[in-house]
């Protein structure tokens, strides 16, 4: 009975059905090849060092590009949600240019910035900005007015309302952001890297492609999916972390 | 020192909503403010706790102020100590608001998360954060007002002996008739922007059912709340909360 309802059955079951269908010839090797296979491929990329080498640009590609973006995305929200001049000046020309999907800008930015770092951490930098800012400029504002209130009857200076009322009422949106900024720069990331890279995830991706082996293209997905595993893990420690005051993870 | 306003006047573009008020209230002293939503009395109350900006009209309160809303509105990402020291000056802030945690009988909570309080517990933390302040002036925005009876009750208590102890003026905004005849030396009636009914409350006879009966139907009857039926006194009135006194 508990078996059956364990959660690992089905999918323990479908790697089973994968590996059956690969050895049996009726999944082609081109086609998909065996979880086995992927298995020892993805031993051998670790032990060679091929896989951690590039894992490890990929990584410097997304923490660079994070944290430009990131780091823009908090200054303009702050700019723009603490005064009223400020949301003026910056809240119309982000919301424009907040409209371009980022990825469409890689031409561009390939114009501007030739094929080498420069435009890939660019567009994870540009693609990240957004979420980080929508949310944290939104939360800002939507800070609790009558908080607010009570902190101005208890005598805090502006500056103290900024430091104890507004910047943690606006944390939980913040992660929010930051939550979208992470997963957005994997995706933007796979993309970044297809422009002609000579190292990273994107670069084995498509090297792989060209001599069709799928074997390789599995073990890259398998690694993106566990960097978007990996990233959300982080921004749940660090929720648990800033966020303790919840009562939800209070109780826990 | 005494708070005052002369020929008070608050407008929001077209709307009067306090018009040429005068009040003055001496040092100590319990005023409570009844009336009707829409009245100006928490208009009034703003202007009293510096919330709003009066311009320069004729208004004298003491800088040493503190509010007590009828949400507690304490920081729910700090503390039950720190949300007492907020802004707090002076040296030894956290052993200070310690002690006025522990006069509210919240010693056993500095620690808590405020979402953790119940409401009576979160309203006395926000009491002793006003406390904490030793204002001149307490203002109290219909603090009970979302509390259950009973703990309304002890809420009473407490503030009518914080007063005695410290001995602020204290400005009780309620929609509550009793508990404005159980806690307050004055009773203030707000219609339209002004102090439409004064009641002094005779201390004396602040015990006395009838007396206490007889101010709550004159306050109630310039409310416009006239009602015939029944005895009164031993029949708890369902629209009225139950107050110390009137505990039958």
């Amino acid at each position: 009975m508990s078996f059956a309802r364990s959660r690992w059955v089905s999918p323990l079951l479908l790697l089973a059905l994968w590996e059956v269908g690969a050895v049996t010839g009726v999944i082609p090797r081109r086609t998909l090849a065996s979880p086995h296979e992927v298995i020892s491929t993805f031993a051998e990329m670790v032990s060679s060092g091929e896989l951690g080498r590039n894992l490890l640009v990929s990584f410097g590609r997304i923490a660079a590009g994070l944290a430009i973006g990131v780091t823009v995305g908090i200054a303009l929200a702050l700019v723009a949600g603490l005064s009223r001049e400020g949301e003026a000046a910056v809240d119309s020309p982000v919301q424009m240019l907040r409209s371009l999907p980022s990825l469409a800008l890689s031409p561009l930015f390939i114009v501007w910035f030739g094929i080498g770092e420069t435009p890939k951490i660019a567009l994870i930098a540009f693609g990240v900005t957004f979420p980080v800012y929508l949310n944290l400029y939104g939360g800002i504002r939507g800070v609790d007015k009558r908080l607010l209130d009570a902190a101005r009857s208890l005598g805090l200076t502006r500056r103290e309302q900024i430091m104890h009322v507004i910047l943690p009422g606006a944390l939980p949106s913040l992660l929010v952001g930051l939550r979208y900024a992470l997963s957005l720069a994997v995706l933007v990331l796979v993309v970044a890297e297809q422009i002609n890279a000579s190292q990273g995830l994107g670069y084995l991706i498509n090297e792989a492609r060209d001599f069709m082996r799928t074997e390789v293209i599995v073990v890259c997905l398998v690694v993106y999916a566990g960097l978007g595993l990996l990233f959300d893990k982080l921004i749940r420690t660090v929720e648990h972390r800033a966020l303790a005051w919840r009562p939800q993870l209070v109780e826990d | 020192m005494s708070i005052w306003l002369h020929d008070f006047t608050r407008r929001f573009g077209d709307n009067t909503v306090i018009s040429r008020l005068n009040l003055d209230i001496a040092p100590g002293e319990f005023v409570a403010l009844v009336g009707r939503s829409g009245c100006g009395k928490t208009t009034l109350l703003r202007a009293l706790a510096g919330l709003d900006d009066v311009g320069d009209q004729d208004v004298k309160v003491p800088s040493a102020r503190a509010v007590v809303f009828q949400d507690a509105r304490l920081l729910p990402w700090k503390r039950v100590w720190q949300n007492v020291t907020l802004g707090l000056r002076g040296s030894n802030p956290r052993r200070r608001a310690e002690a006025a945690l522990r006069e509210v009988e919240l010693g056993h909570r500095l620690e808590a998360w405020p979402l953790t309080l119940s409401g009576g517990e979160a309203q006395r933390a926000a009491l002793a954060r006003a406390l904490v302040r030793e204002p001149e002036l307490l203002l109290l925005d219909e603090p009970f007002a979302a509390l259950d009876a009973l703990t309304r009750i002890k809420m009473h208590e407490l503030v009518v002996q914080l007063w005695r102890a410290h001995k602020p003026a204290v400005v009780l905004v309620t929609h509550d008739v009793s508990e404005a005849v159980a806690l307050a030396d004055r009773i203030l009636l707000m219609e339209r922007g002004q102090i439409a009914v004064e009641e002094r409350v005779d201390s004396a006879r602040r015990s006395d059912l009838a007396y206490q009966q007889a101010l709550r139907e004159t306050l109630l009857s310039h409310l416009g709340v006239e009602r015939e039926s029944a005895p009164r006194v031993t029949q708890p009135d369902p629209t009225l909360h139950l107050s110390p006194q009137v505990s039958t």
